[in-house]
């Protein structure tokens, strides 16, 4: 029972040293489009526009969005992943799919990583998540890019 | 007896003094805050907190008041979240007022990390609307320092030392 105790409390201890770490390692590893190459994606013609999924929160979402994203939610909750892979099971593992949060910086975002961890693991070869190194608001809306309203 | 009493009253007093001066220090580093120079008043709200009690900020007028739009997901958010209780509690006499906004989805986890923090200030659940009141929350954290007049006189967006806040909020609970 002591064993048990101790094997949990290492486990425990280990995803807590573990998880930033992961995190990072999984932000590092996703392939990124810069907001400038966001931008032009946008422009091209409808068949070759990424479908754009925002994985950050509902009221800044509301606020403002890449034009045509999809709201899904937090990518660091679990149910929100879970929505995630729903909603990405009918489409070409070949689509151009954009990620995007932008709640907070870059290396701090727990949202981002588990989403497009995801999305790889569900064979998504030409998916992408947009490099947004302080916030939405700062590194897209102020710069005066596309959004769109409501959702 | 008695000496032993007196070395436990100096012990006390200079780790009282060294901890006060290391907190000076840390406010007296603080970078600076970009100050409103044209104060405009903070977007009034009337909002249910987590407790079901009704939280209007008009009605915090005459107090300075630390408004936190943050989430429960937001690391940084988290981070400042014990600062703020700190700064509650030290500050709570003198007239300071924390308030939190939270823009997660739901409530359940702001209700727990409401328990799990151990936040000793009101919390209510934000919308687009006000946050568009607020010159729209496009991230988080975003802190609004407001004075006893109810302006807002300084804005931190992201993750902001502590000292910059005790800094800010001791200079309006100085003004009167």
């Amino acid at each position: 029972m002591r064993f048990l105790h101790y094997r949990t409390l290492a486990a425990v201890g280990l995803v807590l040293a573990l998880g930033p770490t992961a995190l990072k390692a999984q932000r590092a590893e996703s392939p990124r489009i810069s907001t400038a190459e966001m931008v032009k994606a946008l422009q091209l013609p409808q068949a070759q526009r990424p479908l754009v999924i925002q994985i950050g929160f509902r009221v800044m979402f509301q606020q403002a969005h890449i034009p045509g994203a999809e709201y899904i939610g937090p990518g660091s909750d679990a149910a929100a992943i879970e929505q995630l892979r729903k909603r990405m099971q009918p489409v070409a593992r070949d689509k151009f799919v954009v990620l995007y949060c932008g709640c907070c910086p870059w290396d701090r975002c727990p949202n981002v990583a588990p989403a497009a961890s995801a999305l790889a693991a569900m064979g998504f070869k030409n998916m992408k998540v947009l490099y947004i190194p302080n916030d939405f608001g700062t590194d897209w809306a102020s710069k005066g890019y596309p959004v769109q309203k409501g959702g | 007896m008695r000496a032993t009493t007196l070395l436990s009253v100096a012990v006390v007093a200079t780790v009282a003094t060294g901890l006060a001066c290391r907190d000076r220090t840390a406010i007296d580093k603080a970078p600076p805050s970009a100050v409103a120079t044209d104060p405009g008043l903070a977007p009034d709200f009337a909002l249910i907190d987590l407790s079901g009690n009704k939280l209007e900020l008009a009605s915090y007028r005459g107090k300075v008041v630390l408004l936190d739009f943050w989430a429960t997901w937001c690391v940084p958010c988290r981070e400042e979240i014990p600062h703020f209780v700190e700064l509650q509690d030290k500050y709570r006499d003198a007239g300071l007022a924390v308030i939190g906004i939270s823009v997660d989805d739901e409530v359940a986890p702001v209700r727990e990390y409401y328990r799990t923090l151990r936040m000793n200030y009101p919390v209510a659940m934000g919308d687009a609307a006000l946050a568009a009141r607020y010159g729209g929350i496009l991230g988080v954290p975003v802190a609004f320092i407001i004075d006893r007049q109810g302006r807002i006189q300084m804005k931190h967006a992201g993750q902001t030392e502590a000292a910059v806040f005790e800094r800010d909020i001791t200079a309006l609970l100085a003004r009167k």
